[in-house]
């Protein structure tokens, strides 16, 4: 492990948790704004956190230690994924810890801890939003992974700093593989992150919530942990879809010095990101429940065709 | 340089089968013939690629003359029909749209690899795209059967030209002009038949369910 190696994990670390609220605060400004209205502002999604931080924490007399933990493990998830996926450089000393399928299995980790935390206390709205949470997690796991592996056939290995690399500094090429990637890489990142022709993140309407029925049971600081939590879960999968469709302007392991220009480079394209998630939202109809298999499935049905098209074109 | 464009073909060939996914998986009539007047410009992107690399003049040609065509007068036509007709919603398919994703990714997997030793033989530069204008053409044949009404099935017979017709670009560089104008004229020819057909049936039958046909004598 180089020094540069340790400064640019650590640098990626406290990016990916500083910024991950204000992208979150960023969408959500941009969503109110397409809306006609004018917005909580950008750094709400901190004062919320500040607040319940300094809130007391409530739990239900039936909570077991398990529903204590389980916002600790699903941040610790988070962030180990945020660790590993290279947004800024291509060194990084954490990344062998994981490789494109473990990632999967980190955020696969961090949602079976959440519904069974939701589970825990035997509310109703608890299971049942631990349930829908299942539906959708068991439907776009294998959409993310078959993405993912479109992108590892691409650069022959599973490991996502040899993706990047391999896409970014080689020379240009189109590939109509990843265009088929790039589209259920979306629909997945839409339904895993509990956006809207999926789920709605600002309401609280029994009939339709998944997340926020999960987390109907917590309070005080487990609270601000789970929507840290879902701030850094986001702000992940967009770091994919950048690193993987757009990997241009992330720092190549033997360049210490771009990483001062990777930072502007990857807030602006996070900023674009984010704009265009909330125009997409703003554009669509939240769709019912049962609709969402379909959904999945043409995003599963895109990325297999991706993965057929590499094998069929060769590039 | 020269790579880069015979990769802009096998992109817009990716684009025609996204678009045939998208067409199949689609549930409203006036999405379906926007999608199918995209997949009409996805043809002209890749007919027109394909004649500035090879230099087949008679490519523009026929690129012109989809982008007529199939990109403002058919959809044009159809829009009119459905707007008279009055069928601008639903489509009834006759198994759920998942079942039919499914049975997609097997045609195209079957596409795919009847294609590959014919394309071993080809020497053009879209050699590869063969097998993606197949699988259109199978997506595009099974979108006309598991339909009920008309007005989908005419569409999932017009994107079925369209894959014909990139099929022929890809594999061929193109039919002789003289054969490319001729089925233009039929698709052209067809559609108007196709429209009268439809208000007839509807007519008849006061719906446009394809089912109706399948009574030969009056009960």
């Amino acid at each position: 492990m180089t020094l540069s190696g340790l400064l640019s994990q650590c640098l990626a670390l406290v990016l990916a948790l500083v910024l991950a609220p204000l992208l979150t605060g960023w969408v959500n400004q941009w969503r109110a704004w397409l809306q006609n209205r004018s917005g909580p502002g950008l750094l709400q999604p901190y004062r919320m956190l500040h607040k319940l931080f300094n809130k007391e924490s409530v739990l239900a007399e039936s909570a077991s230690p398990f529903f204590r933990a389980a916002p600790y493990i699903i941040f610790g998830c988070m962030t180990l994924a945020c660790a590993i996926i290279p947004m800024l450089s291509t060194d990084l000393p954490l990344s062998i810890a994981a490789d494109a399928i473990a990632l999967v299995g980190l955020f696969a980790v961090a949602r079976v801890f959440l519904s069974l935390a939701a589970m825990d206390i035997g509310t109703s709205f608890g299971s049942l939003g631990a349930r829908r949470e299942m539906l959708v997690g068991f439907l776009a796991e294998p959409a993310l992974l078959a993405v993912l592996f479109t992108a590892s056939l691409i650069a022959n290995s599973t490991a996502l700093t040899t993706i990047v690399t391999s896409l970014a500094h080689r020379e240009f090429a189109i590939y109509p593989s990843l265009a088929f990637a790039g589209i259920a890489f979306t629909f997945v990142s839409f339904a895993e992150n509990a956006r809207v022709p999926v789920d709605n993140p600002a309401t609280h309407l029994e009939l339709t919530m998944i997340h926020e029925a999960l987390i109907l049971e917590y309070s005080g600081r487990h609270l601000a942990l789970i929507e840290w939590a879902a701030s850094l879960k986001l702000f992940a999968y967009s770091c994919i879809g950048l690193a993987i469709f757009f990997p241009w302007g992330i720092a190549e392991a033997e360049a210490p010095l771009a990483l001062i220009f990777a930072i502007p480079a990857l807030v602006s394209k996070l900023a674009i990101g984010g704009f265009l998630l909330a125009l997409i939202e703003t554009l669509s109809a939240k769709m019912r429940i049962f609709r969402v298999p379909e959904f999945l499935a043409s995003a599963f049905m895109l990325a297999v065709i991706g993965m057929l098209v590499h094998l069929l074109l060769g590039v | 340089m020269n790579a880069l464009i015979s990769q802009l073909v096998n992109l817009f060939a990716a684009v025609m089968l996204i678009l045939a996914f998208a067409m199949l998986s689609q549930r409203r009539v006036i999405t379906l013939i926007h999608l199918f007047a995209m997949q009409g410009l996805a043809v002209v992107g890749a007919t027109t690629v394909v004649a500035y690399v090879t230099h087949q003049h008679h490519l523009y040609y026929s690129a012109l003359l989809t982008l007529v065509l199939k990109v403002f007068l058919i959809p044009f036509l159809l829009h009119r029909v459905i707007d008279r007709l009055n069928v601008k919603w639903d489509i009834e398919t006759l198994f759920n749209i998942p079942t039919q994703m499914i049975v997609g990714i097997g045609l195209v997997i079957f596409a795919f690899n009847v294609s590959l030793p014919i394309a071993r033989f080809s020497e053009t530069i879209s050699r590869g795209t063969l097998g993606i204008a197949l699988a259109c053409l199978l997506l595009s044949f099974l979108m006309m059967i598991t339909r009920a009404k008309a007005v989908p099935q005419v569409v999932g017979f017009l994107a079925m030209e369209n894959a014909l017709f990139f099929a022929a670009t890809s594999a061929t560089y193109g039919m002789p002009m003289v054969v490319e104008l001729g089925i233009a004229l039929d698709v052209l020819v067809g559609i108007l038949i196709m429209g009268v057909f439809m208000f007839q049936i509807r007519e008849q039958f006061e719906s446009l369910d394809i089912r109706h046909l399948e009574k030969l004598k009056e009960d």
